[in-house]
């Protein structure tokens, strides 16, 4: 054990966000890291398995290098938000809740992402893009798919 | 109308992390007047302002506040776990005033005596987390947190905590759940948080609009807040006006504004209206007749509504209330803990008939069965998430039974989603 | 303090702070409930024990509320009924439909309320979770299509026996209850002492069987097959029959277990006094090299792995004795092998155990002291049972039979190794008399006695004060072990000797026991092995004839070479976490 003393609990969702974007392109908390975090908090491994798996934005499992969250509350699916999930999900090939094959996105349909204002929104990663629109989205996810090439 | 009063009046900083113009545009003036007090006056001037909680069950803070006096201790808990959705308002507070939010903490700290704050961020704001971590640091640099606030011997400390993604945990004792590193898993009241709270001591849980008031009370006085809004429950409100309107966004207006006005701030309806959604998912979805309902706590819940957070989605007539019926039921289905049976295996019912409802796929008998298992869902659920799950599904087989019903026997809707 | 109250129309005066459920019993009203159970915590999951109070909105979950003064509560109102017929149809609409091949078919709570509130048709469209059965345990078998998510095993294996081997995962309708990195119960830091499985309601968790490999075992002509059966057994298995619990059925099972075609019928509390000798030689030999103490007993499997899980530091203090399953089984493959002139290889080895742990520890690689495995099938209670009904044997009405001789006598001090504290009460009576040479007096140690989780007392052995201790559950374990690690630091120990049982109560309370198996059914099994012990000519373990016999005629005396090659064993450390 590398690590004996306890640490408050109350630190510990920030860890796991912490943990699981560590590194560029990774977004989700590995067998080993689960391992740590259990043993620097003092947590039986079963109860942080539990804890993480209850919110949604933890992974146990590999994603994509970047997270599509899209959101479809009432303000965003009246304004649009079902074609923009049925447009990206043809594009990338991809339901909501899956990776695509290469491993660069994974698609997750939210329920609010708090900018209903500016609505149709989705986040990329931990950044907000708001107003969005079918065109928009493609000029994004192409820029995206050029940076990484 | 008192302008002072106004919490947009500190959203219009260009630099809202600078604090000098912070205290430039009158901010930390209620802090300095609250450092003239004692807890009991404090505690005395929020009573009188009448200031209810702006998170949803509106609540009196003075009550509240009041109930952890005598202990030792107490922590601070600013819930800024905005899920609601529809509702943003919390959002723009923090981003456009966070001192108001740390001011008003530190206030309600010398109130109750509390020398722990934490402000419970939802981890869909990573921006603004960082923001408000930013803040804290100026603050305790300018001698307004940390050791020795201003000093005066007070010393109060905030800590910013990120959320995992979870709805329920917006409820204040699945919050607390979640600030002590466990599964956002409500807890029975009593006893309350203001009894055994944050590691099991007394626990003061306060919105983010809430506490934005408590230094625009201390400023300008208990009198000049309440003269602002209804009586039974004073003061400016913000509401997150989304969906069909012209000009989305957040609108600062007093307590008993009419639906009608607030909509017309935003420009008005785009389209013809159809209907309105008040008060966020949990809430009823009325028809134009809400127009002249009046919005605050007490008139929402006698027309069986609730103010809730304040949003309201105004829906047009180009939108199916399948849709609202599959997108409201999905979001209980993906949000419900789990953790009692009524809630766990209801929302996945009521998911699964309003999906293939709106599918084309439903049965006739469901829009009953639909009812019977809100009634079961009301009777039986633990917290009030499963409870508040009649109060839309009801107003929209109400309201639209009839359109609703027209998929069933068409059976046509939708078919191409899922092509 | 009582407070007075009203429970549908009947006047009753409960202690203040009782729940709303409990008082309602004192009326004679049982309150249906899917989550709530006696032994834990109240969790207000289910929402099957709503009533309603007058002059309050809504109901309330009678597990969780208090009575109070005054008030007046109705348990079974027509709105009541709904809700409570809505919500078993939600959880059946999501729960299998195969009542009729389920193990527990007949002692479900859910098929129990079901068929209480009359849901012949659901109007819910039915969904399959589609969930994988987790059969990598040896002793326990997770089905997670069958779980309603009440929560007790979570709370059983996490709170009451700190192991947290399961916890929940996922939320809403996904909830499930799960080892950690999606793996299964077999590897993950389950002690398998089943306790789970006990407060279970439904199917989701059951002992791992063996049943058609035992049938296959007596059918084969060219084997014979060997039992033996565990202290606890024989005060529980009639209950499978409508005996009262801590009725004494072990003539009935010699009986049975003939009748079903088992060859040798041999008993495990032979090997129990046997354990007792070399367990005793032990402690003597501790305490005449000063250490290292406290000795701690190693009878019970589930504690084994608990320890070499959770306390490798303490595995030196745990004695060397196998478990009077393993040493019977070791005994049966060599002993008895060479006495009968069978070949060892024909010789199947089958135990009948109160405990899902048992199965594990057969199944533990170095437990083959013959070069064969010492147990091959280990039965629990309720496997055995089933067993019998199979084969139409009216159990009840069993004439009682006799063992076969050589590995079958027993004192009483064997018996009560069934009971927590019974391990150390049998020691101290044998050890008393080793070490001193005189005669005990009082054979019962009463304050090692009864359902209290950690039970002391002291022994003046030659001028020693020897200090005792015996703890049940492994949560009352962890609490004597961390006083242990504590005290060693600074010299003095605070024990000679520990006798540890991973089951509240002891082996009464195993996991593979009768269900129901709660704390009250406990005690009155308990009972039953004290009264076998009174009534016993023989009551200290080396006062045993066969015993003496064996040591004579085969294992020469306690820790000799040979014992220590058949009856002794070793422990290593696993992976935490």
């Amino acid at each position: 054990m590398e690590t004996t003393f306890m640490t408050s609990r109350d630190t510990l969702l920030s860890a796991l966000h912490e943990t699981q974007s560590r590194e560029k392109g990774k977004s989700w908390i590995t067998d080993g890291e689960a391992l740590q975090i259990a043993r620097r908090y003092h947590i039986p491994l079963a109860e942080l398995d539990g804890i993480v798996s209850f919110y949604k934005m933890f992974a146990r499992e590999k994603r994509g290098s970047h997270i599509i969250r899209l959101c479809d509350s009432l303000s965003c699916r009246v304004r649009g938000s079902l074609d923009l999930y049925h447009h990206v999900r043809r594009k990338l090939g991809i339901q909501a809740g899956m990776t695509t094959p290469d491993g660069r996105f994974t698609l997750e349909i939210v329920n609010c992402l708090g900018a209903c204002d500016k609505a149709p929104n989705l986040m990329i990663d931990d950044s907000l893009v708001s107003g969005i629109t079918i065109g928009a989205i493609d000029t994004l996810l192409d820029a995206m798919q050029e940076a990484e090439l | 109308m008192n302008e002072k009063t106004r919490i947009t009046q500190f959203a219009e900083l260009e630099a809202p992390l600078d604090l000098a113009k912070y205290i430039e545009s009158g901010g930390y003036q209620g802090l300095l007047a609250a450092m003239a007090k004692t807890p009991d006056e404090l505690i005395g001037i929020i009573k009188d302002s009448g200031l209810r909680g702006r998170g949803g069950a509106g609540f009196p803070t003075g009550q509240k506040w009041e109930s952890v006096a005598a202990a030792k201790e107490p922590y601070l808990v600013c819930n800024a776990d905005e899920g609601e959705p529809g509702t943003f308002k919390d959002r723009f507070i923090l981003e456009k005033a966070p001192y108001l939010v740390l001011e008003g903490m530190t206030i309600a700290a010398l109130a109750i005596d509390a020398h722990q704050g934490y402000i419970y961020i939802r981890g869909e704001y990573p921006e603004i987390a960082k923001n408000l971590a930013t803040a804290i640091e100026k603050a305790k640099a300018g001698g307004y947190l940390g050791n020795d606030i201003l000093t005066n011997g007070f010393s109060f400390d905030v800590a910013v905590r990120v959320g995992g993604g979870s709805y329920v945990v917006g409820d204040e004792t699945a919050l607390l759940n979640s600030l002590m590193g466990n599964r956002g898993y409500p807890m029975l009241k009593p006893p309350f948080p203001t009894e055994k709270g944050l590691w099991e001591k007394p626990t003061v849980v306060n919105n983010v609009e809430t506490l934005a008031c408590v230094p625009i009370i201390l400023a300008c006085g208990a009198t000049a807040f309440s003269s602002v809004g209804s009586r039974d429950c004073p003061g400016y409100k913000l509401f997150s006006l989304s969906g069909h309107v012209a000009t989305p966004g957040v609108y600062e207006l007093p307590m008993g504004t009419k639906v009608r006005e607030v909509l017309e701030k935003a420009g008005g309806v785009t389209g013809t209206l159809k209907a309105i959604q008040i008060g966020g998912t949990a809430g009823p979805i009325f028809g134009p007749v809400a127009l002249d309902y009046c919005l605050d706590f007490p008139s929402m819940r006698k027309v069986g509504g609730a103010l809730g957070s304040g949003a309201i989605v105004a829906i047009n007539t180009s939108v199916n209330m399948a849709h609202v019926l599959e997108v409201t039921m999905r979001f209980f289905a993906q949000e419900s803990c789990g953790h009692c049976f009524p809630c766990r295996y209801g929302t996945r019912q009521l998911d699964y008939m309003a999906r293939r409802i709106a599918l084309g796929s439903g049965r006739a008998d469901y829009l009953d069965l639909m009812r019977e298992t809100a009634a079961v869902m009301v009777g039986a659920s633990f917290c009030p998430f499963g409870q508040s799950v009649a109060l839309p599904l009801t107003s929209l087989l109400d309201g639209f039974g009839d359109e609703i019903a027209s998929f069933i026997t068409e059976q046509d809707y939708l078919k191409e989603v899922e092509a | 303090m009582s407070v007075l109250l009203t429970i549908d129309g009947n006047r009753v005066s409960v202690p203040a702070h009782t729940s709303l459920l409990d008082a309602a019993l004192t009326a004679h009203i049982s309150i249906p409930t899917l989550c709530r159970h006696e032994d834990l915590q109240p969790k207000g999951s289910c929402g099957m024990c709503i009533v309603k109070i007058n002059g309050q909105p809504g109901f309330k979950r009678s597990c969780v509320t208090e009575a109070e003064e005054g008030m007046s509560v109705f348990t079974s109102t027509p709105e009541i009924r709904d809700i409570r017929r809505g919500i078993l149809e939600l959880v059946l609409a999501a729960h299998p439909a195969d009542c009729l091949q389920c193990i527990k078919h007949g002692k479900c709570e859910l098929q129990t309320l079901a068929e209480r509130f009359e849901i012949r048709d659901l109007r819910y469209d039915r969904y399959a979770r589609g969930l994988s059965v987790d059969k990598s345990s040896k002793g326990i078998v997770r089905d997670m299509n069958k779980c309603i998510g009440c929560g007790r095993c979570v709370e059983i294996c996490g709170e009451t026996q700190t192991v947290a081997s399961i916890f929940f995962r996922n939320r809403g309708a996904d909830t499930i209850v799960a080892p950690p990195f999606g793996k299964g119960m077999g590897d993950s830091v389950c002690v398998n002492c089943g306790q789970c499985v006990v407060y279970c309601p439904v199917g989701a968790l059951y002992e791992r069987e063996q049943i058609d490999e035992v049938w296959k075992a007596i059918d084969d002509p060219r084997k014979t097959v060997v039992v033996q059966i565990a202290p606890a057994v024989r005060v529980a298995i009639g209950e499978e029959f409508g005996l009262k619990p801590g009725e004494l059925c072990i003539g009935k099972l010699y009986a049975a277990l003939r009748a079903i075609g088992v060859d040798v019928v041999f008993d495990t509390n032979f090997s129990a006094d046997l354990t007792i000798m070399e367990e005793g030689t032990e402690l003597l030999e501790r305490i005449a090299k000063g250490g290292p103490f406290p000795l701690i007993t190693s009878c019970s499997p589930g504690w084994i792995k608990f320890v070499e899980t959770f306390y490798p530091d303490l595995l030196g203090n745990l004695s060397s004795c196998k478990s009077p399953q393993q040493m019977l089984g070791a005994l049966i493959k060599t002993y008895y092998a060479e006495r009968s002139g069978i070949d060892p290889a024909n010789l199947v080895s089958l135990s009948v155990m109160p405990c899902t742990a048992k199965k594990f520890e057969a199944d533990r690689p170095e437990m083959n002291a013959s070069g064969l495995r010492d147990v091959d099938y280990v039965l629990t209670t309720r496997e055995i049972a089933r067993m019998f009904r199979q084969a139409g044997i009216v159990f009840a009405d069993l004439s009682e039979k006799e063992p076969d001789p050589i590995l079958s006598g027993y004192t009483g001090s064997a018996t009560i190794f069934g009971a927590s504290g019974g391990v150390m009460e049998a020691a101290l009576r044998t050890a008393y008399e080793l070490a001193t040479g005189k005669t005990l007096e009082r054979l019962d140690f009463t304050q090692l006695r009864g359902m209290r989780g950690v039970k002391e007392a002291e022994v003046d052995l030659n001028g020693l004060k020897v200090r005792v201790a015996a703890a049940s559950g492994l949560g009352n374990a962890r609490k004597v072990l961390d006083m242990i690690s504590g005290s060693s630091h600074r010299g003095e120990p605070s024990y000679h000797f520990v006798e540890i049982m991973a089951c509240t109560g002891g082996c009464v309370g195993g996991g593979g026991q009768p269900l129901p198996n709660g704390l009250a059914k406990r005690e009155c099994r308990l009972e039953g092995l004290y009264a076998e012990d009174r009534g016993l000519p023989l009551r200290k373990s080396h006062e045993n004839p066969e015993v003496k016999g064996i040591y004579a005629e085969f294992l020469g005396k306690p820790g000799s070479e040979r014992a220590h090659k058949l009856l002794h064993t070793g422990y290593s450390a696993r992976e935490g976490w």
